[in-house]
């Protein structure tokens, strides 16, 4: 880690008109051949300070400090000269790779910009040769007839490869990738983040790793930066700081982390949310959330002190109370009884418009699209059934059809014996109050002119036929543990998981007794989200709540489900109790989507031998004959092409859907 | 749409040149047609001095071809101008939103038979269209106005149905289905409030033009007749004058401020209200 071999930030500040800084005083270095990550929330400063450093910081943004890269002073150097740099010593990736991808050109093209704008003397056979060998290296199959596609025929992985082929057409030192994977599904994910690897082994390239996703890190990084409200708050080596973290905030993010390998009892959610930037507190900016700060934290603004062997924190009281043992338990064990809502073959097609010209003229036509294949579910009064799958697999779309949003194609959807399938919206209307929903984007979900009051009100005036008095509506916000003065308020006003409260507040003022939780809190910051959770399991002990919880994310899944159904291109393909399916799977979908789930434990997560599923979710307009996943299986045969595997019972409620169900010990839970 | 957008009056932010030349501009001409009669000026229809006399310190603009005062006439012009388009564009927004709002709703024929009738109405020039109908209804403002509203409500039909198409699929309008809405609650309360805000912009920014054509019809002699003050009407008498320039002058500056200030004010408005476009 000599400084002129990478990058090096000192003091970096970065202050915005009206006295608002957003980074405040971050000093970071990152070595080539290293991977630093960088974790935080939303609002940290973590992407604000990269862009600075490259130069990229937003208009009207005051930059000051020093960044150096490999011994080059670059805040204050001449434009020219930062552009000379960029994307040739250093270079960056961003989470969405369509919107910086441009559609009329092909890939192939692109990349190659990316090199003539650093060589302009290279000639056309050497460019494509170098096109070829950078998609080579990203691992992006058939490099040659790729280059020539455009970024619509690329899968989102796939695209973000390109981008990273990009990034290093010009073997940059220092790469940083700002949220690469967040946007892709679990299994993609964990195939680019291989692609880092070999960047890194192969190339000596220093990788910066910014994500708010501890797990992504763990596997990943050789040291972890943990940002909070502008600054950088402790600085270790990975272990180190996953084992034994020092500042109270780190301690608080890892312990609000559902992990795949332990799971069921609370999780240490933080209280609060990060400070805006108009209003952050004098002293310590996690102090109003810090369960251990006292008057002098409110007063003095701690800075990043040494805290031995290499490591930093920014704390006055840095390491003095160890970490809480993370509270973990046996996994929820499965409820009987009757089901309240069974779902029989449920199966949802959509017609799709094949474009302008009819067949005759060269036209796609009108084909269909059957985003849910025949679906059994079965549900019993407070039992939590985990749904899981990659995006596109049809999940939501099974929670709609239960709901009624959504017309099914066919089926049954039986609440208490009563069939819901095929009624109308107004012959449903009277069920509604048992059957609600709660969405995924707490933003989009709440009408953003209604008061929060009125929002809640809005059911049980509709189902009940009468507006509920000032004090109900304050029970129901009690009851999300937010405080009556919130009814008077707008939706953006609140903080996203305060929004994500009143959403719940809204599905429970009519009493349902089941409730579809549709990726509620995927969009939250994981400080936030273990609130929530903790929320949604007290809520269920005390009113006897059935949850169909859907989710992509494998370890929220797990902790709070007591069974969980793995879906796969609008089938279940293995279902069971959350703890056999998590340490037993049979499906080798289940045993990759659990080989991919990135795991907040470093020696774990390296330990782990994967195997990971080639290609990406299907195409369900191409639907194979057979086993829908057999593409992308290590164990599919002939039968598996030829005929469709049936959900079998293996052991007491644990179904595979699979002609080859055999358990990898492999794949087993690390650290179990 | 993460910040949804409400109107904070005072906010120095939305106040920016333009949009402070808009309102004042706007203001002048609302104000000269509430009170255009306190001024002290001459009677705009009586004969009040000498014809075709230059502007002077009696009659700031002048006098036209029958001796009345220019000056007079263009500001109580601005009252027939003003309330013609505010009738127009108040008539044209309720009947094309609704229009609009009801077909991107209910779609299926419905739709289909609105839009066609949209796509019919546009296909016309607008001016032709303007001139077609207020022809066959025959001179006179009630009938000018009639032409400007069929001319006009397919705009906010289309744009109505784009936004009512837009917010519906938005996950809070599932959401009150899920609470139990019936579609006039959905569409009244959950997805109406969230549509005006483009339909407001261009209201404002239309202000302008429906003058702008309304000033045209009577220009011609299918709007205001004769003895009426109204901008087009003066425009076109003094058009005979070539001599007289200033006949014109007063109506045409009139035209060209107020339009002027209603696209200020449009642009402004859409700046403020909608969180899309650039700032």
């Amino acid at each position: 880690m000599t400084g002129a071999a990478g990058l090096e930030i000192r003091g970096l500040r970065v202050g915005f008109p009206g006295g608002l800084e957003a980074v405040r005083g971050v000093d970071l270095s990152l070595a080539r051949g290293e991977v630093l990550g960088v974790v935080g929330e939303s609002g940290s400063g973590k992407s604000l300070t990269w862009l600075a450093a490259m130069g990229l910081a937003p208009r009207g943004a005051r930059v000051e400090g020093s960044v150096r890269l490999m011994g080059e002073e670059l805040i204050g150097a001449p434009r020219a000269r930062l552009r000379e740099l960029r994307g040739n010593r250093i270079a960056m990736i961003f989470q969405d790779p369509l919107s910086a991808l441009n559609p009329v050109l092909t890939v192939g093209t692109q990349i190659a910009e990316a090199i003539r704008l650093h060589n302009p003397d290279l000639g056309g056979r050497e460019v494509r040769e170098r096109v070829r060998e950078l998609l080579d290296r990203v691992a992006v199959p058939q490099a040659a007839r790729r280059a020539g596609q455009y970024p619509h025929e690329f899968s989102g992985g796939m695209r973000q490869r390109v981008m990273i082929a990009m990034a290093i057409a010009n073997d940059p030192d220092i790469l940083i990738a700002d949220e690469p994977t967040t946007a892709l599904d679990v299994t993609v994910q964990a195939q680019v983040l291989e692609v880092f690897e070999r960047l890194r082994a192969e190339l000596g390239i220093g990788i910066a790793l910014v994500t708010h996703d501890l797990g992504v890190v763990a596997g990943r990084a050789d040291r972890v930066a943990v940002m909070y409200g502008g600054r950088v708050v402790e600085e270790a080596g990975v272990d180190a700081l996953f084992a034994s973290p020092q500042h109270p905030y780190t301690r608080g993010l890892i312990g609000s982390l559902p992990t795949v390998a332990g799971a069921g009892g609370r999780l240490t959610a933080i209280p609060g949310a990060p400070p805006s930037l108009a209003a952050r507190p004098p002293g310590c900016s996690f102090a109003p959330r810090c369960p251990i700060a006292e008057a002098r934290c409110q007063a003095e603004d701690p800075v990043l002190m040494p805290a031995g062997d290499g490591r930093r924190a920014a704390c006055h009281f840095a390491g003095a109370r160890p970490a809480a043992p993370a509270a973990t338990g046996p996994a929820r064990a499965p409820v009987s009884g009757e089901p309240v809502l069974s779902v029989r073959g449920l199966v949802k097609d959509y017609r799709m418009d094949g474009g302008l010209l009819p067949p005759v003229l060269g036209g796609a036509g009108a084909a269909r699209l059957r985003a849910v294949a025949g679906v059994d579910l079965d549900l019993a009064a407070g039992e939590t059934l985990g749904l899981v799958g990659e995006s596109g697999c049809g999940k939501s779309t099974l929670g709609r059809c239960i709901l009624g949003l959504v017309a099914p194609t066919a089926g049954s959807v039986r609440l208490r014996g009563t069939e819901l399938a095929g009624l109308t919206r107004a012959q449903m209307r009277p069920w509604r109050r048992h059957l609600q929903i709660v969405f995924q984007d707490p933003y989009a979900s709440l009408h953003p002119r209604m008061r929060v009051g009125e929002i809640i009100a809005e059911p049980m005036r509709l189902l009940l036929g009468r507006a509920p008095s000032a004090a109900q509506v304050a029970v129901l916000l009690e009851r999300v543990r937010l405080e009556p003065a919130f009814a008077r308020r707008y939706p953006h006003e609140l903080s996203g998981g305060q929004r994500q409260r009143v959403g719940i507040a809204r599905a429970l003022a009519v009493d349902p007794d089941v409730l579809v939780l549709d990726e509620p809190v995927s969009a939250l910051d994981v400080s936030i989200q273990a609130g929530v959770l903790n929320l949604l399991a007290d809520l269920q002990a005390e009113l006897g709540l059935a949850y169909l919880f859907i989710a992509h994310d494998l370890a929220v899944v797990r902790h709070v489900s007591h069974r969980v159904a793995v879906m796969y291109a609008g089938r279940i393909v293995e279902s069971g109790p959350a703890e056999a399916l998590h340490t037993a799977p049979r499906h080798p979908y289940t045993q990759a989507l659990l080989a991919a789930a990135p795991v907040p434990d470093p020696p774990a997560e390296r330990r782990r031998r994967r195997q990971l599923p080639e290609g990406e979710p299907p195409d369900l307009l191409a639907a194979p004959r057979g086993c829908a996943f057999r593409a992308r299986c290590w164990r599919a045969s002939d039968r598996c092409g030829a005929e469709l595997p049936a959900l079998r019972a293996v052991d007491g409620g644990h179904a595979v859907a699979c002609h080859h169900p055999e358990p990898v010990a492999a794949t087993a839970p690390a650290g179990a | 749409m993460a910040e949804a957008v409400r109107i904070r009056p005072g906010l120095p932010g939305w106040l920016t040149p333009p949009v402070a030349v808009g309102l004042a501009v706007v203001a002048f001409w609302v104000a000269a047609a509430l009170t255009a009669d306190l001024w002290g000026l001459a009677d705009p229809l009586r004969m009040v001095a000498r014809r075709l006399q230059p502007p002077s310190g009696a009659h700031w603009l002048g006098t036209d071809a029958l001796g009345r005062d220019v000056l007079s006439r263009t500001l109580h012009g601005a009252r027939i101008s003003l309330t013609i388009a505010a009738v127009v564009v108040a008539a044209a927004v309720s009947l094309g939103a609704a229009l609009g709002a009801i077909a991107g709703f209910v779609g299926g024929w419905v739709d289909g038979l609105v839009m066609r009738l949209v796509d019919v109405t546009l296909a016309f020039p607008p001016v032709l269209l303007a001139m077609a109908v207020a022809a066959t209804l025959g001179p006179g403002l009630e009938n000018a106005v009639v032409a400007l509203v069929a001319v006009w409500w397919p705009v906010y039909a289309r744009l109505m149905r784009a936004q009512v198409l837009e917010v519906r699929t938005r996950e809070h309008v599932e959401a009150a289905i899920a609470c139990g809405a019936g579609p006039m609650r959905l569409l009244t309360r959950h997805i109406l409030p969230l549509c005006w805000t483009p339909v407001l912009i261009n209201a404002t920014m239309d202000v302008g033009q429906v003058i702008l054509l309304a000033a045209a019809l009577s220009f011609i002699g299918l709007g205001a007749t004769p003895p009426t003050p109204e901008w087009g009407a003066m425009i076109s008498e003094g058009a005979t004058q070539f001599y007289s320039w200033w006949i014109a002058f007063g109506p045409g500056f009139a035209i060209l401020t107020v339009v002027l200030g209603f696209n200020f004010l449009g642009d402004g408005l859409r700046d403020f209200l909608d969180t899309r476009s650039a700032r």
